[in-house]
């Protein structure tokens, strides 16, 4: 088996030969220095893959591999309908109208729409980014395979967001059509919704991928919705920031979901300010934390 | 006529790798040649794996000098990952997608048309012989086709070196020699194999120049043949006694002199040039063994010898 | 020497013990996760109090109460939420823990291995799943007494029929979660089920303003008749016989989905 002889011409010396240069250190060094053998030019010559086009990649896997799940995704916009559904037919008419952005008062469904559509945005980029990419980091084994090839950690958290934003653009793009058909919208900066509805996803996605790699197991999943759950209640979703006592007025304009809901109930109203300007400096810059701490953290776990 | 010089595809020296205070990989020293198949051999826990992780690039070095296709794994990195094929310890297939589409995936990760890898795809299957499985989820597979699967994805970007952690690790025979048939043919057309084992009769179907790795170290190097003569003899006699002489048997045979034995619970057995001579002089002592059994020495006693100590003493 | 036979088998324990047996492993599960689960079964129906029932209630308040019968939303909506959490608890512990109790840590393929039936292995389960539902409606019944939510003292009913409720979702759904082939498939139950059930079934709002064709598909469902069995109670409102119907409907679908589960069971379990 070990001394097999390849015809005349061999590629390489005879495997005795050669095994002799790795016996000692000392000795493969004399062989090497006496010009026995070469070694190959450095790789450099190799195109490197572009960030962005590795991302693509891994978008590429999921749209293959969820292929024939469109429908669990498409029935994901059902979720904030059924609430505008509920709220325009119940209990809209119990609240009557309320203060909008502007202190002028709109009619409770009005108020509540776009409030929605952030809901929606960051909900449905926290469960691409959490549940999905903690099956894929310790059962799938996903990333381990991935990271074997040319692509990069970077590359793996920016195409994860990238896949979780394609799904917020599609819900984002249906919920503001369902809006502007059921006459909740009154304003031509509506149409900046659906890029706001990304942007909010942007950070949640980020937030929430970057959260999952800190994640032990399942159980601690309940964290994830002990933070999305109050956000969800309590970002003005369902009620005027006027609602709350001062202190807590305070504490909930901080969190990123009440930037996410003012930037769009004021661009759908009709009511934009320069303010927004800010709020989603806020957003984008939580996003771009994230990713940077998802990337490293990922390069942390998968490449000890 | 000239001769071609051989290429070093993998060089390293004093390579270590430490994980807290854990030292996975102690200074070891290799090389890797263009077209040959190159086995690390060693228990669990010896350090194959951390060393296969380094070459992968998906483990920085903490110390020493690593040279993978001349580049530096940390620095070069992403370049030298596309021009490797890695057949993990454990399988990491995509169970989402089916058989042909974890290849054009994969492929896909390599940045490679998908043209060309819907190609290699096709032939990537009928070498590893999943054609009529193509278009199977991974799931279903027996243990021996997804490790074939795993080897078709490792090849699909044409790789310089093809890296396998234990490839037949928990396959049934059937299943490991055809995995090696296919390894063997890939070995014939000059790729090159760097591999893993803790299987003797892998490492001799498999390996042209091997190391014995043991406690994070190379404890030998060199060809099989090589470490037979090195550390075993040309032939071994096994005897075995009735339980209540065996140990006054043995002391009676260590008195014999001349040659290297090793006595197990059940079994002795001297290490020698001629084991039939070795025999019959047993026997002039007045000693009959129950039985005698005399063969040649294989890889599985030079590792006993290197690395099985800590049973032995 | 002669052959002798081996030692004659014990006599079986009852389906009673088998059960408790199996109901073990659970309890042994939570008492490792309990603390990162109180998150999500006690603090979330709390929030919901909060935001919902003081937030939105002091704007619903400020409009005018006729449509509730004059009742306080927080009055009107705590009994609902008290429902509807004990929906919640029920559906996620009987889909995702069960289909992966056969598919992803096997708890069921390991427990099938010992004398434990497959009806037994699935009555453990889902005892244990009625106590956790018992347990989150308890802790959000103190709660919402403790904020004055509740206007009778037959509140304290509230227990045994929030848990009932909890059975009769997770005694069907159990049953069938254990067939599933792919967990997506409990998307369709969270958004097709549990999401218009949550918000249409006089949760939120009075029936009455839901369209007159669509009040008997109300009445119809499970969540709406532990909804008025449980605000029956807590306003003091309920009469005897609408006791019985509701009791008897979630009773009646509790019993039907105990007895689907142990021939499910028993069919994905021996095959």
């Amino acid at each position: 088996m070990s001394d097999v002889s390849r015809g005349d011409d061999p590629p390489y010396p005879p495997v005795r030969a050669r095994s002799q240069a790795i016996v000692s250190g000392a000795r493969a060094e004399t062989v090497i220095r006496s010009g026995y053998q070469r070694v190959l030019p450095p790789v450099g010559d190799l195109r490197r893959l572009k960030s962005g086009a590795g991302s693509l990649r891994l978008i590429e896997r999921h749209v293959r591999a969820y292929r024939h799940l469109w429908l669990v995704f498409a029935s994901g916009i059902t979720e904030p309908l059924f609430y505008l559904l509920s709220i325009g037919i119940g209990l809209g008419v119990l609240v009557g109208k309320v203060p909008g952005p502007g202190g002028q008062l709109v009619p409770y469904r009005e108020f509540v729409a776009p409030g929605l559509l952030a809901v929606s945005a960051m909900n449905g980029a926290m469960y691409d980014s959490t549940f999905n990419v903690f099956f894929r980091l310790k059962y799938d084994k996903l990333y381990d395979a991935v990271l074997a090839t040319p692509i990069r950690p970077l590359q793996v958290a920016l195409g994860e967001i990238g896949w979780a934003l394609l799904r917020g653009v599609l819900y984002a793009v249906a919920f503001t059509l369902v809006m502007a058909i059921m006459g909740l919208v009154t304003s031509w900066w509506a149409l900046l919704a659906v890029p706001v509805a990304v942007v909010i996803g942007f950070a949640f996605a980020a937030a929430g991928m970057a959260a999952t790699t800190y994640m032990r197991s399942w159980q601690d999943f309940d964290y994830v919705i002990l933070v999305s759950v109050p956000l969800f209640l309590f970002s003005t979703t369902f009620y005027p920031l006027s609602v709350y006592p001062r202190v807590v007025g305070v504490i909930v304009e901080c969190t990123p979901l009440y930037q996410g809901v003012t930037l769009l109930r004021d661009l759908v109203l009709g009511a934009p300010g320069p303010d927004l300007i800010w709020r989603a400096a806020y957003l984008v810059v939580m996003g771009v934390a994230g990713v940077a701490l998802a990337a490293r953290r990922i390069a942390r776990l998968l490449l000890p | 006529m000239l001769r071609r010089v051989p290429e070093v595809l993998v060089r390293a020296r004093g390579l270590t790798k430490r994980f807290g205070a854990f030292t996975a990989v102690d200074g070891i020293d290799f090389d890797l040649f263009r077209g040959e198949a190159f086995g690390f051999l060693g228990p669990n826990g010896a350090g194959k794996s951390s060393t296969m992780r380094m070459i992968g690039c998906v483990s920085p070095p903490t110390s020493g000098e690593l040279t993978i296709l001349g580049g530096d794994p940390v620095r070069d990195g992403v370049a030298i990952r596309g021009r490797l094929g890695v057949v993990p310890q454990e399988d990491t297939l995509d169970i989402e997608l089916t058989v042909r589409e974890n290849l054009l995936v994969y492929g896909r990760y390599f940045g490679l048309p998908r043209k060309l890898i819907a190609e290699r795809a096709d032939q990537l299957l009928e070498f590893v012989q999943l054609t009529d499985r193509a278009d199977s989820k991974v799931d279903p597979l027996s243990g021996g086709m997804k490790r074939r699967l795993v080897i078709a994805r490792s090849l699909v970007n044409d790789p310089d070196i093809l890296i396998l952690d234990e490839p037949t690790t928990g396959l049934d025979p059937q299943a490991r020699h055809v995995v090696w048939d296919r390894l063997y043919r890939l070995k014939q057309r000059g790729v090159t194999l760097i591999l893993t084992t803790h299987y003797m009769d892998e490492a001799e179907q498999l390996c042209d120049r091997l190391v014995v790795m043991d406690r994070a170290r190379i404890a030998a190097a060199g060809t099989p043949r090589e470490l037979i003569e090195a550390y075993s003899s040309p032939e071994v006699l096994e005897l075995r006694f009735a339980p209540e002489v065996h140990e006054a048997a043995a002391e009676k045979i260590k008195d014999l002199g001349t040659e290297r034995i090793e006595a197990t619970a059940d079994r002795i057995m001297l290490y020698v040039d001629d084991g039939d001579e070795a025999l019959e002089r047993v026997r002039g002592t007045g000693l009959e063994p129950l039985a005698s059994f005399v063969r040649r020495s294989t890889l599985e006693d030079v590792f006993l010898r290197l690395t099985g100590r800590r049973l032995i003493d | 020497m002669g052959v002798s036979p081996p030692a004659a088998l014990a006599p079986a324990p009852g389906s009673w013990e088998l059960t408790v047996r199996s109901l073990r492993c659970w309890i042994v599960v939570y008492r490792r996760t309990w603390r990162s689960s109180i998150w999500s079964s006690f603090l979330g129906p709390l929030l919901y109090l909060g935001a919902m029932g003081f937030g939105l209630g002091s704007l619903v308040d400020s409009h005018g109460t006729a449509a509730l019968g004059g009742v306080s939303y927080l009055r009107f909506l705590a009994p609902a939420i008290l429902a509807i959490q004990a929906m919640q608890t029920a559906v996620g512990e009987s889909t995702y823990p069960v289909f992966g109790s056969v598919k992803w840590n096997k708890i069921y393929i390991a427990a099938q291995a010992s004398p434990l039936r497959p009806a037994d292995i699935y009555r453990g389960h889902l005892l244990f799943n009625t106590l956790r539902i018992a347990m989150n409606s308890a802790v959000f019944l103190i709660v919402m007494a403790a904020f004055g939510a509740a206007r009778s003292p037959e509140v304290v009913l509230g227990l045994p029929a929030a848990t009932l409720l909890g059975l009769a979702f997770a005694a069907p759904i159990g049953a069938w979660a254990v067939t599933v082939k792919e967990g997506s498939s409990f998307n369709y139950v969270f958004r097709f089920g549990m999401m218009p059930l949550m918000l249409f079934s006089a949760t939120f709002f009075p029936l009455s303003r839901l369209p007159g064709w669509l009040l008997p598909v109300a009445y119809a469902t499970p969540l709406w008749q532990g909804v008025a069995l449980c605000r029956g109670l807590s306003l003091g409102t309920l009469t005897a016989s609408a006791a019985a119907i509701h009791v008897g409907y979630l009773a009646a679908l509790s019993a039907l989905g105990i007895w689907a589960g142990g021939r499910t069971y028993r069919r994905r379990l021996y095959v």
